[in-house]
């Protein structure tokens, strides 16, 4: 395989594999926020921002594996 | 009825399977680095810059345009109200986050980043982005077809463009190959701008710590306290400690930055993919996910911002009790 070649597996693994764990973890993070959202509908306004926010971390981790792609791409 | 439903998806399919097979769209071509579009003197001005200058002005114009016929009591369908509407929001989120005292303090930043990331976003997915602008000829790319405007010498993309790798003979003679450096792309889209936002809204983090807790804030970082009293064992696990919240705040200025930029850009990429996969009546739906995108990203970024705000302004003693009421 030549490095080019290589390279772009690399890339599509660190991303891909790098996108498992935050997957997993927005659909937990959403499934609880809909059961708990179900159980108290009032509770939609302190809800939804600690829920963003819950959102935003899980998806950094996605976001650090999309820099490390596209630093193997590009860089 | 189900006649015609079905005869309209059929109408839709064959759109798409015809339309993909004469009329592909451009293959996509992916840019990490913003193209430059003017050079003044030492100073190359970027295509995500003029972008990022003209949500700056439309943002301008919209504001300018409500607040020309401001009123105590703005009527039912003014422009006022829509705007006041949104801001009211931003004012509820920090007085939910902030509490009442800080949050008026917060809130200019937190509405200034919502709506610059937002217009941004939106202006981004509007035709004439990324499709307009200077062909920079190499040696591969899509072959451009010339058109004689006037005194302007416009490539043009045709619909159906073939790619072309490598100067080889089935391009056309004399026709133009190259990539399209556009006139305009949308502005998260450069990381430059990206880290601008963050770092703009971890200074005024700071400086709201430094203001709100004085020296004792910096005590965070460097925390020295009881290692000067001689208890070695804690002291060290106190510096350490420190180390780790100096590196944290370096970490929010990466994931602040990168999180804005990946998903914006990987949104142009997926577009520009789907342009070319499904140039028809689908990429209406990665559209619509765009959309979406645009606004979680930017209400995300504020959000951030003023959470870190309130942890920044919030003494060590008292978190819990007094500094966010709403909040747990």
């Amino acid at each position: 395989m030549t490095d080019e070649g290589l390279k772009l597996l690399a890339a599509a693994l660190a991303i891909g594999l790098g996108s498992l764990g935050p997957g997993l973890g927005i659909g937990m993070l959403v499934s609880k926020a809909m059961e708990a959202l179900g159980r108290n509908p009032e509770a939609q306004g302190a809800l939804f921002t600690n829920f963003i926010l819950g959102l935003a971390f899980a998806e950094a981790i996605a976001i650090y594996a999309l820099v490390v792609a596209l630093i193997i791409k590009f860089v | 009825m189900r006649n015609r439903a079905v005869l309209i998806a059929l109408g839709i399919i064959a759109l798409i399977v015809v339309g993909r097979l004469f009329f592909p769209g451009p293959a996509p071509h992916v840019s990490l680095k913003a193209e430059p579009v003017l050079h003044l003197g030492g100073l190359a001005i970027e295509n995500t810059t003029v972008a990022a200058w003209a949500s700056i002005a439309v943002i301008l114009l919209v504001f300018w345009r409500a607040s020309r016929t401001a009123s105590l009591i703005p009527s039912g369908r003014s422009w006022q109200n829509a705007l006041e509407i949104v801001l009211d929001m931003f004012l509820n989120l920090c007085n939910n986050v902030a509490g009442p005292r800080n949050a008026r303090r917060f809130f200019p930043l937190v509405v200034t980043i919502f709506l610059f990331i937002f217009v941004s976003n939106y202006l981004g997915l509007l035709p004439g982005y990324h499709t307009i602008g200077w062909v920079e000829e190499g040696e591969h790319g899509s072959v451009w077809s010339e058109v004689h405007l006037g005194p302007l010498n416009v490539a043009i993309l045709p619909f159906n463009a073939q790619q072309v790798e490598g100067l080889d003979a089935h391009a056309p003679e004399g026709a133009t190959i190259g990539t399209l450096a556009p006139w305009l792309r949308s502005a998260n889209t450069s990381l430059n701008t990206t880290l601008a936002i963050a770092l703009v809204a971890m200074a005024f983090i700071e400086f709201w710590g430094l203001r709100a807790l004085g020296f004792g804030y910096l005590g965070k970082f460097i925390n020295v306290r009881r290692l000067l009293r001689g208890d070695i064992m804690n002291g060290l696990i106190d510096l350490f400690v420190g180390l780790l919240d100096i590196i944290s705040e370096l970490a929010r200025l990466i994931s602040l930055s990168f999180r804005l930029f990946g998903n914006i850009f990987a949104g142009e990429v997926l577009l520009s993919v789907m342009t070319y996969l499904v140039s028809w009546v689908l990429i209406v739906l990665f559209l619509g996910l765009e959309l979406l995108v645009g606004v979680i990203q930017a209400l995300v970024f504020a959000l951030l911002a003023l959470v870190f705000a309130t942890v920044a302004v919030t003494a060590h003693g008292e978190e819990g009790h007094e500094a966010q009421p709403t909040h747990h």
